[in-house]
């Protein structure tokens, strides 16, 4: 993985020292909380409900075990004993004191992390594939991309007051883990007819109260003009966003209402006149960055008894082998996946004592490597089939061994009214309780393939637009109502879900939930056909049937 | 109002002029874009420096055949969050070749004038009480690393840091 050099390092050092310097006026009155407002945004620091929430950037989802253990050490100095791993690949700290936050990032600094860019109308961190560097059906590591971008977007002069907040995604794999397409530029990484590769270039999606599917605005752009053409969609979107309506400032809106000819027109006028001094990307620097992210030497191994008896032996083994450890592009190499989404517990949560067991694993079968995922799990990327057993054990006993990867109990869902200030509704006791409900045991792995994703608030900070099953929590006359869509999908086939029709109160929604999820049961042609497919195959019209309890015909 | 510029307080030689009001002759004046568009035959025959105040949002188009006739042109900041300024300061510099005095007018942040400065502004017309303090007791902040390159002048004393070319180091 990217190492700091000297430049990295001071870089970094720089600004912890500015902001140390910022909260010890702020401390004293000497700035008052509106003045300190700007300086604490550029470094991750919200305020919310109850306490200061600082966003620590995990870049692309990457950890080392070093890394993971200083975010233990973060939890349990300096927070309540855990953290909370978020859909953008980063970790949120919810209790820290204004006084200790100076510290807490000099620890991140003392292993090459930061919080720079997680907050404010800026670039913020570049996600990726979560599998990357290790995915069977990978053309190309998507992380050396997410890399270089990070570096040009870090305190960018141009680009630091946007409209509005502004992600980036990059993916280089055939299956779209990174839901690209729910970002404002989406990356994907592909071969041209010449053999080269280079990237299409999705421009314009999102979610919150406006959901939009990214248009593609380019099919081939060569690696080297990367940062040339980033800029040249930035430079645009800083010049012709709406400023005059925060929920209408995104670049979705302005590709929207302009039209995707208009942004195409502008955006290459842009990228050609614009000077590529500093910014085209030399093969020998490409390639300097690559060798960072370098696949670890793993040689192929042939037969894995250990592993097979095991599996024949041990059905609870085999049943997480089966959802959480994906197919790894060297043989008898898996990807694991461990969930944080125990059986009624909180989606994302890990306490400190869990990082360091993660992050004593990845030192010991995993090459030091550690991922989070957007869907709110940690991934260990390179674990030889033979150490899977021994690795199962020690997730088990720290109760980690949750086999419910991809299924129903793997829940998105945002902090909600429990934390977050613009909350309307809860999210987490509502995932918990269809956690509780449907389990990770045989019901789950029946239903098979299946995402639920819970947002508090129009927001859509839980992604409930590209859930499967998505409900949105709302505040109707003081009542939270929980509204259900059907038929959303963040990956390459990506589509927004449809409102099923009246939103249900908290004490119905699960039960709803259980009428969706069993008339699929009962529709599925076999199977092998997931709730999407079934879903796609079938439109709204049976489950909404099932859902409000009538029959065909029927007024609704 | 207070005039910053290359890391001081300087006295003001423009003088800005407000709608309606007649410019003096002799020059050094800032007027509003709409007042130069409607009035600029009455300079025809003047070689009296003339700037110009720019709102965001005013496209470079407008005005850019007439971008020699200026030596300053006034870019305005009506919130600090609204940064679109920096963009066409970019565009000035890089694009259009301007080499007049840049001047950042408006709701400036202390913390921007490094980022306005690596951007082509040279110059800093600050109403902000808490900015203009701060300049006076503490300075603007000055880093010296930074991820991209710098547009105008102000990145002549950098260099690149190491083999990446879009790092760049205050020498």
């Amino acid at each position: 993985m990217y190492r700091y050099d000297e430049f990295d390092a001071g870089f970094v050092n720089d600004r912890v020292a500015a902001f140390a310097d910022q909260v010890a006026r702020r401390l004293s009155g000497d700035m008052t909380e509106d003045q300190f407002k700007p300086h604490r945004l550029m470094n991750g620091l919200y305020l919310q409900l109850h306490a200061y929430m600082l966003r620590v950037a995990v870049p692309y989802g990457t950890l080392s075990a070093r890394q993971m253990r200083k975010l233990a050490f973060i939890a349990r100095r300096y927070d309540k004993g855990y953290g909370h791993f978020t859909t953008r690949q980063n970790i949120q700290y919810n209790w820290p004191a204004l006084a200790d936050t100076p510290a807490i990032l000099e620890e991140l600094a003392s292993v090459e992390m930061h919080a720079i860019q997680t907050s404010g109308n800026c670039i913020r961190n570049v996600t990726a594939d979560h599998f990357a560097g290790a995915a069977a059906d990978e053309l190309d590591d998507p992380r050396p991309y997410a890399e270089i971008l990070r570096q040009w977007s870090s305190i960018h002069p141009e680009f630091s007051f946007l409209p509005r907040k502004f992600k980036i995604a990059v993916n280089g794999a055939t299956r779209d883990r990174a839901a690209i397409q729910t970002h404002d530029i989406g990356y994907q990484i592909v071969r041209n007819g010449e053999g080269e590769i280079g990237f299409a270039v999705y421009v314009g999606g999102g979610q919150g109260r406006t959901p939009m599917i990214a248009k593609k605005i380019r099919d081939f752009l060569k690696i080297e003009d990367l940062l040339a053409y980033t800029q040249a969609i930035v430079r645009i979107y800083n010049l012709e966003g709406r400023r005059d309506n925060k929920y209408k400032a995104r670049i979705k809106i302005l590709v929207h209402e302009k039209g995707l000819d208009w942004m195409r027109q502008a955006v290459e006028a842009e990228f050609v006149s614009a000077s590529r001094d500093y910014i085209a990307l030399p093969d020998s620097e490409i390639a300097r960055i690559k060798a960072y992210f370098a696949p670890p030497d793993l040689s192929a191994r042939a037969s894995s008894q250990k592993f097979a008896a095991r599996r024949m032996s041990d059905p609870r083994f085999a049943g997480f082998v089966t959802t959480n450890v994906a197919t790894h592009k060297v043989d008898g190499y898996g990807i694991v996946t461990i969930s944080l989404k125990p059986i009624g517990g909180i989606p994302g949560d890990a306490t400190a004592e869990q990082m360091e067991i993660v992050a004593a694993l990845a030192e010991r079968y995993s090459h030091d490597e550690i991922r989070v995922s957007h869907e709110q799990n940690l991934v260990l990327p390179h674990v030889a089939l033979d150490d899977l057993p021994v690795v199962y054990d020690e997730l088990l006993a720290s109760g980690l061994a949750t086999a419910n990867a991809g299924l129903i109990s793997d829940i998105i869902a945002c902090p909600g009214m429990d934390y977050c200030s613009l909350a309307t509704a809860r999210s987490i006791p509502v995932a918990q309780r269809i956690s509780e409900r449907f389990g990770d045991g045989p019901r789950a792995r029946d239903i098979g393939a299946l995402k639920i994703k819970i947002s508090g608030c129009i927001n859509a900070c839980g992604h409930h637009h590209v859930g499967h099953i998505g409900i949105l929590g709302l505040e109707r006359k003081g009542v939270e109502t929980y509204q259900i869509t059907l038929g959303g999908t963040g990956d390459e086939t990506c589509s927004m879900g449809t409102l099923t029709g009246p939103g249900f109160s908290s004490e119905e929604v699960v039960d709803a939930i259980e009428r969706i999820v069993d008339a699929y049961m009962e529709l599925r042609s076999e199977p092998g056909e997931d709730f999407l497919m079934a879903f796609r195959r079938l439109g709204m019209q049976p489950f909404k049937e099932a859902l409000y309890e009538t029959s065909k015909g029927a007024d609704i | 109002m207070a005039l910053w510029k290359n890391g001081s307080f300087t006295t003001d030689s423009w003088r800005a002029i407000a709608e309606g009001e007649d410019p003096p002759p002799a020059g050094h004046v800032i007027l509003p874009l709409e007042w130069w568009l409607q009035e600029r035959d009455a300079f025809a025959n003047s070689n009296a420096p003339i700037g110009v105040r720019i709102e965001p949002g005013a496209p470079i188009e407008s005005y850019l055949d007439d971008l020699p006739r200026f030596s300053l042109v006034a870019l305005a900041f009506p919130k600090f969050g609204d940064g679109r300024a920096f963009s066409t300061a970019a565009l000035l510099r890089e694009r259009y070749g301007f080499t007049g005095e840049i001047r950042a007018v408006g709701d400036i942040l202390i913390d921007q004038i490094q980022m306005m400065e690596r951007c082509g502004f040279d110059s800093f017309d600050i109403s902000d009480a808490t900015t203009e303090r701060l300049l006076r007791t503490r300075g603007a902040p000055a880093y010296s690393k930074f991820y991209q390159p710098t547009i105008g002048t102000a990145g002549d004393s950098e260099a690149s840091s190491g083999s990446r070319p879009w790092a760049r180091k205050k020498a």
